[in-house]
């Protein structure tokens, strides 16, 4: 835990539609309940349409900061999309930035449309690992598409992110989150989900 | 928000990470408001739909109205009973509203009445980035704008108390990186709710005599000069000769006291954070004055306060001397766009000669050869399984069948991709909410000219009943031939889900009858035909058919949202690409399905050659089978 001093700048990167809002809301949720302050800043009005959605969690305790992150002063990217991960970087990185990234891609419609390619996967995961001080990849699409659900994507990303022990979060902090704030019929994938993502993590340790 | 949220909670102490738009919503309950009403626009629509947490018929009304107009009035006549009243619109909105506005401040209020206006710099859920700001001024009323999120709460409370004090409408300005962000706010009391709607038979709310009432507004404004001199939500913090003082309203406040620390300047530069834009606090303004000589002006997204401060430097220039205001004009802060924190950062580096840098420039050189040819831009289109897919779809193949060159006038609403490739570019106009109705109309009427190229104009049901009502009774009226449809998907989908008059439920929850778009267009005198966009090819031919009459007509293509149909139903069918029949790059299609249809859930596997469903995708809506020539993709019903 010794890389976590504030202000904290976590970045959540991904596509409409990935649950992106969701999670950022609830990983400030946490940082408040333990005593931090937290304030969060999105791309928001086209996020259910394909778009890329970035959300910015800047968690400090005293001093002011502002809802967007200044340009590479990023402490932590969680990408939900490897492309989407790097394009943070581009913006926000720095020598000393952590990267949780899953790795499935979702095409832009120019690349569905066959106008662009979707540029090459492993050169992103190079270049990811290269302008970070420490990359995990996971495939969460795969394991939440095991689960059953594609959705629970952003849960285990989530559960990876608190597996890498980089914030002074805990599961159970995070599991009362969403006891108080998602919908009970959701809660039990939900935190299998975590768990799963948590455990995934711990195994590459 | 998807979870039960505690915006209705009495418990003062209490601290809750709030969106600004729900803290808004929050400060107009800890002020007892009684009745809340809004069109949905974004940025500003989760205001009302926070406040219908705590909605109750004897205690709060809250409600989504027809249009801003609407909205406006609603809240006014609920004060001119003495009652507290919000209405919210994004700044489109203002516009819509503005007619009223511009007589209400001449009319006075009783029970306070505030008017939240959600700009939206940049454009990032718009059609136009305007700035309200100046609407206040040409209106003469009060216009304070919020800068944080616990601010934003405290800001809303105290505008209903100064609308009462000096009877007047009062303007409360927030942007989206305000309203969509979110911080902690302590939660202060709410009020019990007490008196009786009473509207008082020896008053009245008119603008009559207009130069009276006119007279009283400016000198209002006058006395606010001094109260707004002492408002708490004027505050200057820095030395006390500062080379230079940043002026700054909104989320420039943040960006600029973070710009600040970043650059280690606190003992340069001083910050005077403007809270009461206008009328301009002057008396606190030549204290500010008297410190420096060099003052920036950061705000968004026109020179607003920059204008107002050197009409008045101006008007002082004997008391004054010589200042520098730098800013928009001087090319400091940019005149388009949102600010980012990088604009106050760059401009107190030029100004303070200072040299920062975020990241090592070593960093940098790598960052720019490592994601070189990595990163590729995300066009906006339509949901997976989106019914517009298909309506745009067929309206794109008929009008080619049709062969004339015909175009479509589009209109505000997720259907206004359209005019981008996901809706296959076949919208070519765009303007206000229903314009695109009336910008047919007059290119209808333009066919007794020798116009040969048919016109459709598409508009959705919400939109329908805000604006282009009016619009359609005119193309019966003076018979314009163009065929008009209504994208029907029963909700307010861009800004949300919110109900409107036809989905048969108001914001209160209360069931109602729904008011049906085709009983209205019947009665102006269209003979309507109703169809599912699904059907593809039944869609085409009846598109096709509307383009040969030469009388004005109406089609309604009614298919609820995906994302709406999705959460009630789940998926309709399990999708899946025959791999023997889909022949690749051997069928003479060319991708047909992928390159043309364009559907998220629907991809090209360059490894195998095929078409493949992305099933963390697909939305099971089942279309693209009708569209492959060999019929490779196939559906099967979800149990």
């Amino acid at each position: 835990m010794s890389a976590f001093s504030c202000p904290y700048n976590l970045i959540i990167a991904g596509v409409g539609g990935q649950g992106n809002v969701l999670i950022s809301q609830l990983i400030a949720r946490a940082f408040i309940r333990k005593g931090y302050q937290a304030i969060v800043g999105e791309t928001y009005g086209v996020s259910q349409r394909g778009g890329s959605v970035m959300s910015h969690v800047r968690v400090f305790k005293e001093g002011v900061v502002g809802p967007i992150i200044p340009e590479g002063l990023g402490n932590l990217v969680l990408g939900l999309e490897p492309m989407e991960t790097l394009r943070i970087l581009k913006a926000y990185g720095n020598p000393d930035i952590h990267v949780i990234t899953n790795t499935r891609p979702i095409s832009p419609v120019d690349v569905i449309a066959g106008n662009l390619s979707y540029p090459d996967l492993d050169n992103i995961f190079e270049s990811i690992s290269l302008l970070s001080k420490r990359a995990w990849m996971l495939d969460a699409s795969d394991l939440a598409m095991e689960m059953g659900n594609a959705l629970l994507t952003n849960m285990i990303m989530v559960g990876a992110m608190l597996g890498t022990d980089l914030l002074p979060l805990t599961m159970d902090d995070f599991v009362v989150i969403l006891q108080t704030y998602t919908k009970t019929e959701g809660f039990d994938a939900n935190r299998s989900a975590l768990q799963r993502g948590f455990d995934t993590i711990k195994a590459t340790e | 928000m998807s979870f039960p949220h505690p915006i209705t909670l009495n418990e003062p102490g209490r601290i809750e990470l709030l969106m600004g738009n729900e803290a808004i919503a929050r400060g107009a309950l800890e002020a007892g408001v009684r009745v809340a009403a809004a069109y949905p626009g974004n940025p500003s629509s989760e205001i009302i739909e926070a406040l219908s947490r705590a909605a109750d018929p004897e205690r709060l009304h809250v409600q989504w109205s027809v249009n801003e107009k609407v909205a406006l009035e609603v809240a006014a006549g609920a004060s001119f009973f003495g009652l507290r009243a919000l209405a919210a619109m994004k700044q489109n909105g203002l516009n819509v509203a503005y007619d009223f506005l511009t007589n209400l401040n001449l009319c006075g209020v009783k029970g306070g009445l505030v008017v939240v206006v959600c700009d939206d710099p940049g454009g990032i859920s718009s059609s136009n980035e305007q700035d309200t700001r100046f609407m206040a001024r040409l209106t003469d009323i009060p216009l304070l704008e919020v800068s944080g999120f616990e601010g934003a709460r405290d800001m809303v409370r105290y505008a209903f108390d100064l609308s009462e004090e000096i009877g007047s409408v009062v303007m409360v300005r927030s942007v989206t990186r305000i309203s969509h962000g979110r911080g902690p706010v302590t939660f202060g009391p709410l009020p019990e709710p007490s008196e009786k709607p009473y509207f008082d038979p020896k008053g009245s709310f008119t603008p009559f005599p207009i130069l009276v009432k006119h007279g009283k507004r400016h000198e209002a404004l006058r006395e606010l000069e001094s109260t707004f001199s002492r408002s708490p939500y004027n505050v200057y913090t820095g030395p006390d000769n500062p080379e230079l003082v940043v002026v700054t309203s909104g989320i420039g406040v943040l960006f600029s006291e973070e710009a600040v620390e970043l650059l280690g300047l606190q003992d340069r530069v001083g910050i005077a954070r403007l809270g009461t834009t206008w009328p301009l606090p002057k008396t606190w303004l030549t204290e500010i004055i008297g410190k420096t000589d060099r003052l920036l002006v950061v705000e968004e997204v026109d020179p607003f306060i920059e204008n107002n401060l050197k009409e008045f430097l101006g008007e002082n220039a004997g008391r004054f001397g010589a200042k520098t205001v730098f800013g928009k004009a001087s090319g400091h802060i940019p005149l388009e766009g949102g600010l980012a924190p990088e604009h106050a950062i760059s401009a107190l580096k030029t100004l303070c000669e200072i040299s920062y840098e975020s990241r090592p420039e070593a960093y940098s050189k790598i960052v720019k050869e490592k994601t070189a040819g990595l990163i590729i831009d995300r066009a906006l289109g339509f949901c997976p399984g989106c019914p517009h897919r298909a309506s745009f779809w067929a309206i794109k193949n008929a009008l080619a069948k049709d062969g004339r060159d015909g175009i479509v006038t589009g209109d505000i609403g997720c259907y206004a991709m359209s005019m981008w490739p996901s809706g296959y570019s076949v919208a070519k106009t765009l303007q206000a909410m229903g314009s695109g109705l009336g910008v047919a109309a007059g290119m209808g009427i333009l066919d007794a000219m020798g116009k040969d190229q048919p016109v459709i104009a598409v508009c959705g049901d919400s939109t329908f009943f805000h604006a282009a009502i009016p619009a359609l009774i005119n193309t019966r009226f003076n018979i314009s031939p163009f065929v008009t449809i209504i994208l029907d998907n029963s909700a307010t989908a861009m800004t949300g889900f919110q109900p409107h008059p036809g989905t048969g439920m108001t914001c209160m929850g209360q069931p109602v009858d729904p008011i049906e778009v085709e009983r209205i267009c019947r009665s102006i005198g269209f003979d309507v035909k109703t169809l599912d966009p699904f059907d593809l090819d039944a869609t085409e031919s009846v598109i096709l058919e509307a383009l040969r009459s030469d009388q004005p007509q109406v089609l309604i293509f009614k298919r609820t949202c995906a994302l709406v149909a999705l959460k009630e139903s789940g998926k309709t069918y399990r999708m899946g690409v025959d791999e023997e029949k889909c022949i690749g790059e051997a069928c003479g299609c060319d991708r047909y399905c992928t390159r043309v249809f364009k559907c998220p859930g629907l991809i090209w596997n360059p490894a195998k050659g095929k078409a493949e469903i992305d099933e963390a995708i697909c939305t099971g809506c089942g279309v693209c089978t009708d569209i492959c020539p060999e019929q490779a993709i196939h559906r099967e019903v979800v149990s």
